[in-house]
C-alpha cells in the first residue's frame, strides 16, 4: 500500500497528492511518470511526476478529474492509500540528465505549461535551477481560478509569465500568444518544452516550427501497463511508430502526429460518455484528451 | 469393463453456453473418472512420458497413486518436480510432450496425463494441502525477476534448497503471463493462479509487486545495495509485434497483449471494474498461435463475430489442437491462407474493415514449414470494427539495456547457456526472455534448470 501523506485541492478539478513510494522516489527524474491504481477495481492511471523527495521517500502527483476513475481518486484523503503505485516509468527529460549538463547550460530554454501540464513542467524547472541553469516559464490556463503552482514556479523559474484565455490574470491570451509576444519583444529562445493538452502542444509546435525553436513535448496517451507490453500508447513520430511509455513520454514535438494522437486518445470515449461529461462540465467542457480534459 | 484403448471422456461446458461466459471450459475429472483413467497407465519400466516432460515429473508414479486413491501422495510426487501443477494440467501442450510419448497412444489414445495432473492439483487445493519445505535456510539471498512460470519455478526450487528468495514483479498481480495473457476460461485466476502463487509463498518465497527492474531499481543495485548474491531473470517476452501495414494506428487496432491484458489482468469483462475494453461487433484476429486463439475466444465471449485470419493452412496453425477445436466449437470462423494487407479506416480514425489477400503454400522456409505466398489480384475487403494483432512478442529491452555486461542476440533475447547462465556472473535467465515467445512449461523447465545451476554456482563459489 502507498499512503497519501498530503492532499491539496489546487482548483475546482485539480488535486495534488504526496504519496509515500520510496522505491520510486529514490530513482525518479523529471520527465518520468508513474502509474497509480486505487484498488482492485481501479484502472491503471499514468501520471507524470510533479515533484519528489528522496529523503522522505515521497512522490508528488497532480491530476485533474475527467472521468469516473479520477473522480473516485479525488475522494481519497490524507491517510488513505493506493493499492498500487509503480515507477518511475519512461525516459527522463533530456534536459535533466547529468551527462547532458554542459549541453543544457548552453541553451536558452522556454517552458510552456498548459493547465494541468504545469505539474510536469515544475520538476524540470526546479532541477535546472538546482543546477544553475536559467529558464523562462509560461503558464497558460483558461482562467485565473484554474491556474496553480504560481508561487512554487516563481521560486524556481528565472522569469515567469502567466497567461489566461479570458484575461482574468496576467497576459490576456494563451501560451502561444504569450510566447509570440516575448519573441516580438526581442527575447531569444533556442529550446522549448511544451506540456499540456494535446491541442495546445500541437499549436505550440506549429508556432515554434515557424519560429525555428526546437520543441519537446510530453505525450500522455492511453496506456495499460506502462512497460512496453500493450502498445496502446503507440504514436507516430516522424516516420516511426513509438511507444510513449518506453520511448517517451517526451518526443520531438515537430515530428509528432498530433491529429492521430488526439484521435487515439478518444478511443474509449463513447458518445454517451462525452454527452455526460459535457452536461457535467457545462461551460468548462473542453472535450476529451483522456487525461487532462482540456482538449479541443 | 471400459474400453482401455480410449480415454475416459472429460466434461466440458456446452460450447453454446460457454461462448457467452468466462467460466472455465473444461470441468475436470471426478474422483471416479480420475481413478478409472489412471488405471489405463501401463506403469512402463522405462517410462517415455517422463522424458517428454520439461520438468521431468515422475508421471507413472503419481498415476499409480491416483489409481490407488492416494491423492495426497500423488500430489507430493508431482510437487517434487513442479511448482504449478494446476496450471500445467490446464495449459501444457501435453499432446506433443508427455502424452505424445505414451505407449498407449500407439494403438489407442494416450493416457490423459494432463487431466490427471490437473485433477491431483485441484484435489490438493480443495483439501487444503500445501507443498512442504523441509530445507534449512542457508542465508544466501537470490532475486528472481518476474513472477511468471519460469520465475515461480526457479523461486520455488531455490526456496526448497534453502535460499532466501525474493520475487520482483513489475505488474500489480503475481503470475506474469498466467494472469495477463491466458484468459479466465482456460486458467481461472483466483482459484488456480493465486492458489499456486500462495503455494510458492508457503515455501518461504517473498514477493514484491510494482517493481520494474531497470526502472525502479537495476540488477547491479540489487546486487550492490540490497545484497542479492545471484539473480534469475524470468522477465518473459512482453513486447508486441505489429504488421507495419497502412491503417494500423487506427482506433480499433489492438495488440493481442493489450486486448488480453485489459480483459484478464484488468478484468474489463467483469461488472464493476473501471478499465474499458472494445466490445467489437465483428473482430478480425490476425495470427494462428495460442495467443490468437485466446484473443479470438475472448472477443467472442464479449459478443463479437470473430474471424481468425492466418496466412498458412490449418495444418500449420501453431496453436494447440485443443484450442483450435474449442474455438471452432464456440463459433470462431477461420479464414486460412489469407493475410491482411491494409486496415481500412473511416473519417473518425476508426477501423471500418480490412483488405485481405489470399495466399498459397510454396516451398518450405527456414522453419521447415511451407512458405505462404500471396496470390496476385486476390485481394478482397471484409467489414470489421476491431482488428487484434497476434503476431508474436519479443523480450522487453528494459533489463538488458540497463545492466552492464548482460548481452542479447539480434532478436533481443538474453544470451544464456543451457543451464541459464548469462554473460554476467551470478546472473541467470530462462523462459521467453531467453528463447522468445514459447510455452509455460518450457519456461518452467528453464526455471528449474537455472535454479539447479544457481545452487551449483553457490556451491562452487
Amino acid at each position: 500500500m502507498y499512503q497519501i501523506v498530503k492532499k491539496e485541492k489546487l482548483s475546482d478539478k485539480i488535486f495534488l497528492m504526496v504519496v509515500k513510494a520510496p522505491r520510486v522516489a529514490s530513482r525518479c527524474l523529471p520527465g518520468q511518470f508513474i502509474i497509480v491504481k486505487m484498488d482492485e477495481e481501479g484502472e491503471r492511471i499514468p501520471l507524470t511526476i510533479c515533484d519528489y523527495d528522496r529523503n522522505e521517500g515521497t512522490v508528488t502527483i497532480v491530476f485533474q478529474t475527467v472521468g469516473a476513475s479520477t473522480e473516485r481518486m479525488a475522494l481519497l484523503n490524507e491517510g488513505d492509500a493506493f493499492d498500487d503505485f509503480v515507477g518511475p516509468l519512461g525516459q527522463p527529460s533530456e534536459l535533466c540528465i547529468e551527462e547532458n549538463l554542459e549541453e543544457t547550460k548552453k541553451k536558452s530554454i522556454v517552458f510552456i505549461a498548459g493547465g494541468v501540464g504545469t505539474a510536469p513542467v515544475y520538476p524540470q524547472v526546479k532541477w535546472l535551477k538546482e543546477h544553475g541553469i536559467d529558464s523562462t516559464v509560461i503558464i497558460g490556463a483558461r482562467s485565473k481560478d484554474i491556474l496553480f503552482y504560481e508561487d512554487e514556479m516563481r521560486a524556481v523559474a528565472t522569469e515567469l509569465y502567466l497567461a489566461t484565455d479570458d484575461g482574468s490574470y496576467g497576459f490576456h491570451g494563451n501560451g502561444c500568444q504569450q510566447l509570440q509576444a516575448l519573441v516580438d519583444e526581442g527575447k531569444k529562445f533556442d529550446h522549448c518544452v511544451a506540456i499540456g493538452p494535446m491541442i495546445m502542444m500541437k499549436f505550440v509546435c506549429l508556432l515554434t516550427k515557424e519560429l525555428g525553436i526546437p520543441t519537446v513535448v510530453s505525450m500522455n496517451p492511453i496506456m495499460v501497463d506502462g512497460t512496453g507490453m500493450c502498445g496502446a500508447c503507440r504514436l507516430v513520430v516522424g516516420d516511426q511508430v513509438k511507444f510513449a511509455c518506453v520511448d517517451g513520454p517526451e518526443f520531438d514535438g515537430h515530428l509528432v502526429d498530433f491529429d492521430q494522437a488526439m484521435a487515439r486518445a478518444k478511443q474509449y470515449k463513447t458518445e454517451e460518455g462525452r454527452a455526460l461529461l459535457k452536461q457535467q462540465e457545462g461551460d468548462t467542457h473542453h472535450g476529451g484528451c483522456g487525461n487532462c480534459g482540456g482538449d479541443e | 469393463m471400459a474400453d482401455m484403448m480410449v480415454r475416459v471422456p472429460i466434461s466440458e461446458q456446452d460450447p453454446k453456453v460457454r461462448a457467452t461466459n468466462f467460466e472455465e471450459v473444461c470441468l475436470g475429472y471426478t474422483e471416479e473418472e480420475a481413478v478409472q483413467e489412471a488405471s489405463r497407465c501401463l506403469n512402463c519400466k522405462n517410462p517415455m512420458c517422463v522424458g517428454g516432460c520439461p520438468v521431468s515429473i515422475n508421471i507413472p508414479a503419481f498415476i499409480q497413486e491416483v489409481k490407488a486413491r492416494n491423492f495426497e501422495k500423488a500430489y507430493e510426487i508431482i510437487s517434487e518436480s513442479s511448482a504449478l501443477p494446476a496450471v500445467c494440467g490446464r495449459v501444457c501442450p501435453q499432446e506433443s510432450q508427455c502424452e505424445g510419448k505414451c505407449i498407449r497412444g500407439i494403438k489407442g489414445e494416450a493416457v490423459a496425463i494432463g487431466k490427471l495432473e490437473r485433477f491431483v492439483a485441484d484435489w490438493a487445493r480443495e483439501n487444503g494441502i500445501k507443498p512442504k519445505n523441509t530445507s534449512t535456510p542457508n542465508g544466501h539471498k537470490v532475486a528472481v525477476i518476474g513472477s511468471g512460470p519460469s520465475g515461480l519455478t526457479a523461486a520455488g526450487d531455490l526456496a526448497k534448497l534453502g535460499y532466501d528468495v525474493t520475487v520482483f514483479e513489475a505488474l500489480h498481480e503475481m503470475g506474469g503471463v498466467l494472469v495477463y495473457g491466458i484468459p479466465e476460461f482456460r486458467l481461472p485466476k483466483d482459484k488456480v493462479v493465486k492458489a499456486e502463487v500462495e503455494n510458492v509463498k508457503a515455501l518461504g518465497v517473498k514477493f514484491e509487486k510494482n517493481v520494474i527492474i531497470g526502472r525502479s531499481i537495476t540488477i547491479d543495485e540489487l546486487i550492490e545495495k540490497e545484497n542479492f548474491e545471484a539473480v534469475f531473470i524470468g522477465s518473459g517476452a512482453g513486447l508486441p509485434m505489429f504488421m507495419h501495414i497502412p491503417g494500423e494506428q487506427a482506433n480499433g487496432v489492438f495488440s493481442a497483449n493489450e486486448f488480453l491484458t485489459r480483459n484478464n489482468l484488468m478484468k474489463a469483462f467483469k461488472e464493476g471494474y473501471d478499465t474499458p475494453i472494445a466490445r467489437g461487433k465483428k473482430v478480425v484476429v490476425v495470427g494462428g498461435g495460442n495467443v490468437a486463439m485466446d484473443a479470438a475466444r475472448t472477443a467472442l465471449r464479449l459478443g463479437a463475430e470473430v474471424h481468425v485470419v492466418y496466412r498458412r493452412s490449418e495444418a500449420e496453425l501453431p496453436a494447440r489442437a485443443e484450442e483450435v477445436h474449442h474455438a471452432k466449437e464456440e463459433g470462431v470462423i477461420f479464414d486460412l491462407l489469407q493475410n491482411p494487407v491494409e486496415i481500412l479506416v473511416n473519417e473518425e480514425g476508426s477501423v471500418k474493415g480490412c483488405k485481405i489477400i489470399k495466399m498459397e503454400l510454396g516451398e518450405p522456409d527456414a522453419s521447415g514449414r511451407r512458405r505462404p505466398v500471396e496470390i496476385p489480384g486476390s485481394e478482397y475487403e471484409i467489414e470489421c470494427d476491431t482488428v487484434i494483432m497476434s503476431l508474436g512478442t519479443s523480450p522487453n529491452p528494459l533489463i538488458s539495456s540497463t545492466t552492464a555486461g548482460l548481452e542479447t542476440n539480434k532478436k533481443g533475447c538474453l544470451i544464456a547457456t543451457e543451464d541459464g547462465a548469462t554473460t554476467k556472473t551470478g546472473v541467470y535467465a530462462g523462459g521467453d526472455a531467453v528463447t522468445g515467445a514459447a510455452t509455460v512449461i518450457l519456461a518452467m523447465g528453464a526455471g528449474k534448470t537455472a535454479a539447479a545451476a544457481i545452487d551449483a554456482y553457490f556451491k562452487n563459489k
